[in-house]
């Protein structure tokens, strides 16, 4: 029984490769020979795998180094400097860091409700042969790529804020207390809000799609049970869908502030790329990943150089954080439902 | 009296219900109606421009006309060099994952780790390989270009390689280790074949991700305003030249950037949908 077991294989094998002369010497050879390809072919998954540890630390450990020059000149006061002067060489991440975040928190603040409502609508309200379709829809928006939305961002969507938007903005909460100067000075267009909105529609498929998956994975007991003793739809996804997706919606959150933040394309051609922090929301301003975009291949000296790799350095650790804790969100939702 | 008080209690909740229904079906609208707005911008911008002149002839200099040829075939060979240096990385990665170490630590690791390099910033891509290659040869070049984009390709390869694997029944890799194959045999002979439209379709969300990008091109391939094939040069892509000639001045190169535009859009959609197509045959069968 043992031996015809392994002349099937030799016999496999052998006619697997093309060979013919199966004798009993050249059986024992191939099989060495399959034994060591197997082994071969293991280690190589293997390496390939922690390949890609290798490449994350790789990322890290080049950027570290490529902004030594600049930490070195400028300490930690590089990251709470407002200056940004190439021709004195004099940098400080602070107005890329502000816009940055202002933004990023921007567009939260327009996908996250909306990217809620949709996942309600397409879980609880959407008739059954419409949901599909209009998931992928709003999924194609993050197929889209990020430099398409810059051209439309920069020739469609900023001059309509221009003429509609921004005027009435001014013209209302310009002169609110409080908040007045978020909306003050002249409307350009281009400036931090535009970039926001359009970084909102473009991380609105994340929220949504995270969001739809984890409603849809809530246990139809627990919803049954709220509509059996009246709830209305609003009430089921408030008050029991929601909580219980509670740490899935966050982990999509998160995952969409990571896209965000580190967005590059779309951001670059609609913020105005002005070194400064503006009270004003509508006023140019700039960020990290667009600050990079821009002045790189134009950056004289090696102490330049190293500011904008500095620069992208902090995006990275940011980013890496953020999306970090994503994971870890998620991760624990994946494991409370399979 | 108290029924009074239930009554307009009851009145309340639905009337906060309809507003939420109202609510809910505007959101859609708006993320429906972006998507028609900026591809209809695309087509009644781009649209006009597209003509055979854009695939056979070169970008012009201002104020004259040409087409997208260069960039055209420079996109198209650093994708493919991308996928072929990204994609067996990324399956072996992916199969190391799925059928060697499926509970083990280094998996656990290296998925969470792929899972951040899926959402990473993909400018700071573009800085390592400036860092790694571009500043060490001393000069950009599309060989730069290519692997930036592959370091692009990896993760979304490791991650449905590993998924796809996984949906692989046990049953398969039994069958074939009850008549003896090989471990290695199984994986590439059988396992491979049972998941290769789920493969093809990450290597074709791959290719989608990578043929819009632009900032990891910035600093690594460049840009080339003549014709050139050689990856040891500058060489042109179409996310370059379309970022070049939007911000220009000239509204023919403005115009072309819009072509260019649709065309990358055009094709990034067929890709995606095709990869979905592939996707929900796989399911079927």
């Amino acid at each position: 029984m043992e031996s015809s077991r392994s002349q099937s294989v030799a016999d496999i094998a052998i006619h697997e490769r093309g060979l013919i002369a199966p004798a009993a010497g050249s059986r024992a050879k191939v099989l060495d020979r399959l034994r060591l390809g197997d082994t071969a072919f293991r280690q190589l998954t293997r390496a390939a795998a922690i390949g890609v540890l290798v490449l994350l630390s790789a990322v890290i450990f080049s950027l570290f180094r490529g902004s030594i020059p600049a930490l070195k000149t400028f300490g930690f006061g590089f990251l709470a400097s407002e200056r940004w002067n190439p021709v004195t060489e004099n940098f400080g991440a602070l107005p890329a860091i502000y816009g940055t975040v202002i933004t990023s928190f921007v567009a939260m603040l327009f996908a996250v409700p909306i990217g809620l409502m949709i996942a309600f609508f397409l879980t609880e309200l959407c008739p059954q042969w419409l949901r599909r379709p209009i998931g992928i829809a709003i999924e194609l928006l993050a197929g889209i790529p990020s430099i398409i939305y810059g051209i439309w961002g920069l020739f469609v969507f900023a001059p309509f804020l221009q003429e509609t938007l921004q005027p009435f903005l001014i013209g209302t909460l310009g002169n609110a207390p409080l908040i007045g100067p978020l909306f003050g000075g002249p409307p350009y267009g281009i400036g931090l809000l535009t970039a926001g909105l359009i970084l909102a529609i473009m991380v609105l498929p994340f929220i949504t799609s995270i969001s739809r998956d984890v409603f849809e994975a809530v246990p139809a007991v627990l919803k049954e049970a709220a509509y059996g003793i009246g709830c209305t739809k609003w009430e089921v996804v408030r008050n029991v869908v929601l909580p219980y997706a509670r740490v899935g919606v966050i982990g999509g959150i998160m995952l969409a502030l990571g896209r965000a933040l580190g967005e590059t394309m779309a951001v670059t051609f609609v913020i105005g790329n002005a070194h400064r922090i503006s009270a004003s929301l509508l006023a140019p301003g700039t960020t990290i990943s667009a600050t990079i975009a821009n002045e790189f291949t134009e950056a004289v000296g090696d102490l330049y150089t190293s500011a904008l790799i500095a620069l992208g350095l902090i995006l990275f650790v940011i980013t890496f954080i953020v999306l970090a804790i994503a994971r870890y969100l998620l991760l624990r939702i994946e494991r409370r439902i399979g | 009296m108290s029924e009074i008080i239930l009554q307009s209690r009851y009145r309340r909740r639905r009337r906060r219900n309809a507003a939420a229904t109202v609510l809910a079906l505007a959101a859609t609208a708006v993320g429906l109606g972006w998507l028609v707005l900026i591809l209809g911008a695309l087509l009644w911008q781009g649209f006009s421009g597209l003509s055979l002149v854009v695939f056979t002839e070169m970008t012009p200099p201002p104020g004259s006309a040409g087409g997208l040829l260069n960039p055209i075939i420079g996109s198209l060979m650093l994708t493919a060099l991308a996928v072929l240096i990204g994609t067996p990385i990324g399956i072996l990665a992916g199969t190391y994952m799925a059928e060697y170490g499926r509970h083990d630590v280094l998996t656990t690791v290296v998925r969470f780790i792929n899972d951040i390099l899926l959402s990473a910033p993909s400018i700071v891509v573009g800085l390592f390989i400036y860092e790694v290659m571009v500043a060490p040869m001393g000069h950009f070049s599309g060989l730069a270009g290519g692997v930036a984009l592959a370091v692009l390709v990896i993760p979304v390869v490791v991650r449905t390689t590993e998924d796809m694997l996984t949906l692989v029944p046990n049953a398969l890799r039994e069958a074939a280790t009850s008549i003896g194959l090989p471990r290695s045999l199984t994986i590439t002979r059988i396992c491979y074949r049972a998941a290769r439209a789920g493969m093809l379709t990450g290597v074709l969300l791959a290719v989608a991700r990578i043929s819009g990008e632009t900032a990891p091109l910035l600093f690594t391939s460049l840009n080339n305003q003549f014709w050139s094939t050689n990856l040891n040069a500058p060489i042109s892509s179409l996310p370059v030249v379309i970022f070049q000639f939007a911000l220009s001045p000239y509204k023919d190169w403005q115009a072309l950037a819009w072509t260019g535009a649709l065309i990358i859009t055009m094709a990034v959609l067929a890709l995606s949908i095709t990869a979905r197509a592939l996707v929900a045959t796989g399911k079927q069968s």
